[in-house]
């Protein structure tokens, strides 16, 4: 049972405290937990604002199409280029939430775990060329107990599939009921020998450690969960890490610069609070979890003559290897209502095209997944089939008749690290706090499009056997944007060649430490979630047995 | 879309340079859309927060009003009707002009959606000297809707036409806080359900699995 006990911790001004966490998303909550439980103080520095349950809206317009709660695309932009010969445009391209529960908060709430033919593709499959695919320093088995502690301390909803590695405890709840979605999606798979299951979800489908289950109210993509039947860091870890009277969260307050000393350790953080002064924040050991894109921004942003290439980079490889996942899809219009506005994103998928199938002539897999993907004024604007009238009654008719009978078949899949995809400080740029933007280079792989089309066909097909009416698509094109923000960091044992160990240490700073999305090897088959939250708990664990044994 | 600068907290001289993003740029491309709306928790990154809650506590204070406060009454009066013709009412189902897009324009553009100013007034402007072609004597909103139709279909590949239909599907279908969508009449159209929460079975084929039929 989770209850706020007591008031949180507050540190004072300058008060040194044992670990400083930035960022309070998936990662940053579950490390605050663990840190925090071991005993340790921990302050947990978060750029945006907390909101309270009063502020969760259902307002599509302020989140969708005025960035109320990610990035600020005024005042932190970003320049883009697909490839290095491409010249730089000022366009955000990564986004990601910016509040206490960073992204995770209104996350879609799949949790996929990755099997244990992720870690090893570059010694199975090879490493195409061009690429940097690497395999994982840890082993599926490494990371399973901390699949399963993610299960239970978060709270997912679930059932077995047929093609689900090993787990060492069931999931603790029942799949959430399935939608007309999932149950279209079901009778097309199985109609063609597909095995389709149940979406494992971070949603409560019953009560689950004090908080609700979910009242299906449909907001869940985008949205906060006023009911806290979402099973986020936010909802999940940070009451918990709270509840220990050793943790604070500390919103509004951005992080611009990991500080180190003449030894080359980190001595804590200089941020800018509410108000935008400064301070420094002293700690005995600093953890990043600012996701993919602000976590290499800051290394490469601490820069001191000791590490002049950014802190933690002399492997050079701090902002590389940038991996987005692909997302594309299919629509169907089925004859009867689907009301897919109600209830959770998605509720079945197909893994079948999971795994790297050398006959494909590719690399890459992923998962499809039935959903509807829509909101009212996104739908007015890209909702219809592209061949359908802009304006005018057919238009309007065609709203009405479509809302409700659409669904979407979503492929979510593979990229491949790249050392040209990527994030670099622009030397020009700054943000409205005066420091260096972020600039992005990313063009997926050709192999990355060949699953995505690959998806996508077989999707279609799904989408035919299930009765759909009519169905449409747009084209498989390179991505322009992306989410997910993986890989930029990644994991290795060798200091060459990567950031961090397999304790999340950097290998250049002994109490540095980093985990959020930037850790990954490899993408995940489009779903990053869950393995940055095992990443987390293991993470979590390790880093609280370095400091018990006086090894930080 | 002009926006502004000012960080959450800071003030206007420590701002960089404005950025000017046009709503219609960033929404006509379908493909982007689709793309962007996919990504979980993607956002549209054409305002700040402290650029909302402004809209939003203006267009509050605005409310119950009928007249434009940046709009002229004319330019009011031909982009009402010309909404009217995106999202009519002919079939005795309330349209844009029922729905109050017009005053989610009006409200908009003199906020988070400034940088669109320019294109409705080229668009009011433009329909009005079309109109003037036509008759003389008339601007587009005394036109018929067939002809109103004509001068649109004239112009429908023009970028402020496009910025149009965006603000036309913004005023349909945002909250009401926003200033259109009136009575939800826009979530009726298309069925977009409007209580807190909900129980299974949600539509026609899981409540069939279930055995219940609908």
């Amino acid at each position: 049972m989770i209850r706020r006990q007591q008031p949180s911790r507050r540190f004072g001004a300058g008060e040194q405290v044992d670990f400083v966490i930035v960022g309070s998303g998936a990662a940053g909550g579950i490390m605050a937990k663990e840190l925090a439980s071991a005993g340790y103080t921990v302050l947990v520095l978060e750029q945006g604002p907390r909101l309270s349950v009063p502020e969760y809206d259902h307002d599509e317009m302020a989140f969708f199409f005025l960035g109320a709660r990610t990035n600020l695309s005024s005042g932190q932009p970003q320049q883009f280029r697909p490839t290095p010969s491409d010249p730089w445009q000022q366009r955000n391209v990564l986004l990601y939430g910016r509040t206490v529960g960073g992204s995770n908060a209104h996350f879609t709430a799949n949790m996929w775990r990755m099997r244990p033919s992720d870690f090893n593709e570059a010694s199975v499959h090879g490493t195409p060329s061009g690429t940097g695919l690497a395999d994982w320093p840890l082993t599926y088995d490494d990371l399973e107990p901390y699949y399963t502690k993610a299960d239970w301390e978060l709270g997912i909803s679930g059932a077995p599939g047929p093609f689900d590695p090993p787990r060492s405890r069931p999931y603790p709840m029942p799949p959430l009921p399935v939608k007309s979605s999932g149950v279209l999606f079901e009778r097309g798979a199985r109609s063609l020998g597909l095995h389709p299951e149940p979406t494992p979800m971070a949603i409560n489908s019953q009560s689950y450690n004090g908080r609700p289950p979910c009242q299906h109210c449909g907001w869940c993509l985008g949205f906060f969960c006023e009911f806290r039947a979402k099973s986020t860091s936010m909802d999940a870890m940070l009451p918990v890490a709270e509840a220990t009277g050793n943790c604070e969260i500390r919103p509004d307050s951005y992080v611009a610069k990991v500080e180190t000393n003449a030894a080359g350790r980190a001595t804590g953080v200089t941020y800018f609070d509410g108000d935008r002064n400064e301070h420094f924040q002293p700690a005995r050991a600093v953890v990043l979890c600012a996701n993919g894109a602000e976590t290499p921004r800051l290394l490469l942003n601490s820069s001191t003559p000791r590490f002049p290439d950014g802190l933690a980079n002399s492997s050079g490889v701090v902002g590389k290897y940038l991996m987005f996942n692909g997302n594309w899809g299919v629509s169907g219009l089925f004859e009867h209502p689907l009301n897919e506005y109600k209830s959770v994103q998605t509720t079945r998928m197909v893994l079948d095209w999971y795994e790297t199938d050398p006959a494909r002539g590719f690399y890459g897999g992923g998962g499809i997944d039935a959903r509807f993907q829509q909101y009212p004024i996104l739908f007015g604007l890209s909702g219809l089939p592209p061949d359908a009238p802009t304006w005018g009654a057919k238009y309007k008719r065609m709203l009405a008749e479509y809302y409700n009978r659409t669904m979407y078949l979503a492929v979510h899949t593979t990229s491949l690290p790249l050392e040209t995809n990527g994030i670099e400080l622009d030397p020009d740029l700054k943000d409205a706090w005066g420091l260096p933007c972020m600039r992005v280079t990313y063009r997926d792989h050709d192999d990355d499009m060949s699953v995505g089309r690959f998806l996508v066909e077989r999707a279609s097909e799904i989408l035919e056997a299930a009765g759909g009416q009519r169905q449409w698509s747009l084209p498989v094109t390179p991505q322009t944007s992306a989410v997910h923000l993986l890989g930029t960091c990644r994991m290795g044992r060798d200091a060459a060649t990567s950031v961090i160990d397999t304790n999340h240490r950097t290998h250049d700073v002994p109490n540095l430490f980093i985990c959020d999305g930037s850790s990954l090897v490899t993408s995940t088959r489009g779903q990053p979630t869950m393995t940055i939250s095992a990443l987390a708990f293991r993470a979590g664990e390790r880093i609280a047995d370095l400091a018990r044994r006086g090894e930080i | 879309m002009l926006i502004s600068l000012a960080p959450p907290t800071g003030t206007a001289d420590d701002s960089p340079e404005t950025v000017e993003v046009t709503l219609s740029e960033r929404l006509n491309s379908r493909r982007e859309f689709l793309a962007l709306s996919g990504a979980a928790g993607a956002a549209f990154l054409l305002a700040d927060a402290a650029d909302v809650r402004e809209a939003l506590a203006w267009a509050a204070s605005r409310r119950g009003q009928q007249s434009y406060t940046n709009l002229s009454a004319r330019q009011g009066a031909t982009l009402e009707a010309a909404v009217a013709r995106i999202l009519p009412s002919d079939d005795g189902t309330p349209g844009a002009r029922e729905a109050g897009v017009i005053h989610f324009i009006d409200r908009a553009i003199g906020g988070f959606g400034a940088g669109a100013k320019p294109a409705f007034e080229q668009c009011a402007a433009e329909l009005d000297r079309r109109a003037a072609e036509v008759d003389a004597s008339q601007t587009f909103d005394a036109l018929s809707p067939e002809r109103q139709d004509g001068l649109l279909r004239a112009i429908e590949q023009e970028p402020y036409f496009g910025t149009l239909r965006t603000f036309t599907a913004g005023g349909m279908f945002a909250m009401p806080s926003y200033g259109g969508n009136r009575d939800h009449v826009g979530w009726t159209l298309i069925g977009q359900g409007r209580e807190p929460l909900y129980t299974a079975p949600f539509g026609y084929y899981d409540a069939q699995a279930a055995g219940g039929g609908q």
